[in-house]
């Protein structure tokens, strides 16, 4: 499978993010969007790592595991993923609390 | 066209119209459950470049912990569909615009990029024993700090959503005072 269809697939889910960025105001739907977008990244980080791994198998290694820095690094960008969506839903749920409402406006300015 | 490649375009048809309805959903349970849908057609494009481990780890972790976490807090929280804020509709065509302009940018300087083949089925760099050696030889120091930053967020989770106690002191002794003086008077 040719990359350029990877990059065009994670790019088109990336800017579906972006896109939900800039148009909804409910802050845990655009939290949502900006999972979506590590997950693009993520998908084309791995189908580069997939890449570079076959070009790697030309080349005739004895023990060919060129390729798997991607795939850790994927790893890493989810378990820092799964750290960043406890402190902001904790902080969502903070200005759910304070205002009653999910309305991003209100993060304007950050002090009461 | 092999089963790979009509395996590809489906997944990628099911990823990009769930992202859609992610967006485009009034009801936020409704964008969840797409995004949990979008989340399994990932796990499926991984399964495709064989990456198994990546597609166990992100149903567990993206599918199981975190969208489940969104609808907890979903939850806790009463959202009536009249309430829900809506940008007004020049502000939403800006977004669209922008968001699609920059679309239009990146497809038109990758369009002549000269492809590569990135191989799928085959391959077992992403298998669990590869990238277990891996991540347990080199990277191991950066897996010990993942851990610290997992103590830190779990532990800046707990004190951001605290409740805070000296507001609702302050406020049960003004009540006291205030049933106090109402029973003298």
């Amino acid at each position: 499978m040719p990359i350029n269809y990877y990059i065009f697939l994670s790019l088109a889910l990336f800017i579906i993010g972006i896109i939900g960025v800039l148009t909804r105001r409910n802050v845990i739907i655009v939290f949502m969007c900006i999972e979506l977008m590590l997950n693009a990244v993520n998908l084309l980080l791995v189908a580069f790592s997939k890449m570079h791994h076959l070009a790697a198998a030309g080349a005739g290694n004895a023990v060919n595991n060129v390729g798997s820095e991607g795939q850790l690094f994927v790893f890493f960008i989810m378990v820092v993923a799964a750290a960043e969506v406890s402190v902001g839903l904790a902080i969502i749920v903070m200005l759910y609390r304070n205002t009653r409402s999910v309305d991003i406006n209100f993060l304007n300015r950050l002090k009461h | 066209m092999s089963i790979s490649e009509i395996l590809f375009y489906a997944l990628s048809a099911v990823s990009l119209v769930s992202a859609l309805m992610v967006i485009t959903s009034k009801n936020p349970v409704y964008s969840v459950l797409w995004l949990i849908i979008t989340f399994f057609t990932i796990s499926g494009h991984y399964l495709l470049l064989n990456a198994q481990f990546l597609a166990i780890v992100n149903i567990i972790v993206y599918a199981g912990a975190i969208m489940v976490l969104f609808l907890y807090v979903l939850m806790l929280m009463d959202l009536r569909k009249e309430s829900e804020p809506q940008k007004n509709k020049w502000l939403k065509l800006a977004g669209a615009v922008a968001g699609g302009s920059l679309l239009l940018v990146l497809v038109a300087a990758l369009r002549n990029a000269d492809t590569r083949m990135a191989e799928i089925n085959t391959g077992n760099i992403g298998l669990i024993e590869n990238l277990g050696r891996v991540l347990f030889t080199e990277y191991v120091v950066p897996f010990e700090i993942a851990s610290i930053l997992f103590l830190s967020a779990m532990v800046g989770a707990v004190v951001i959503g605290k409740r805070e106690k000296t507001i609702r002191t302050t406020t049960n002794t003004l009540q006291q005072e205030k049933t106090a003086e109402a029973v003298t008077a």
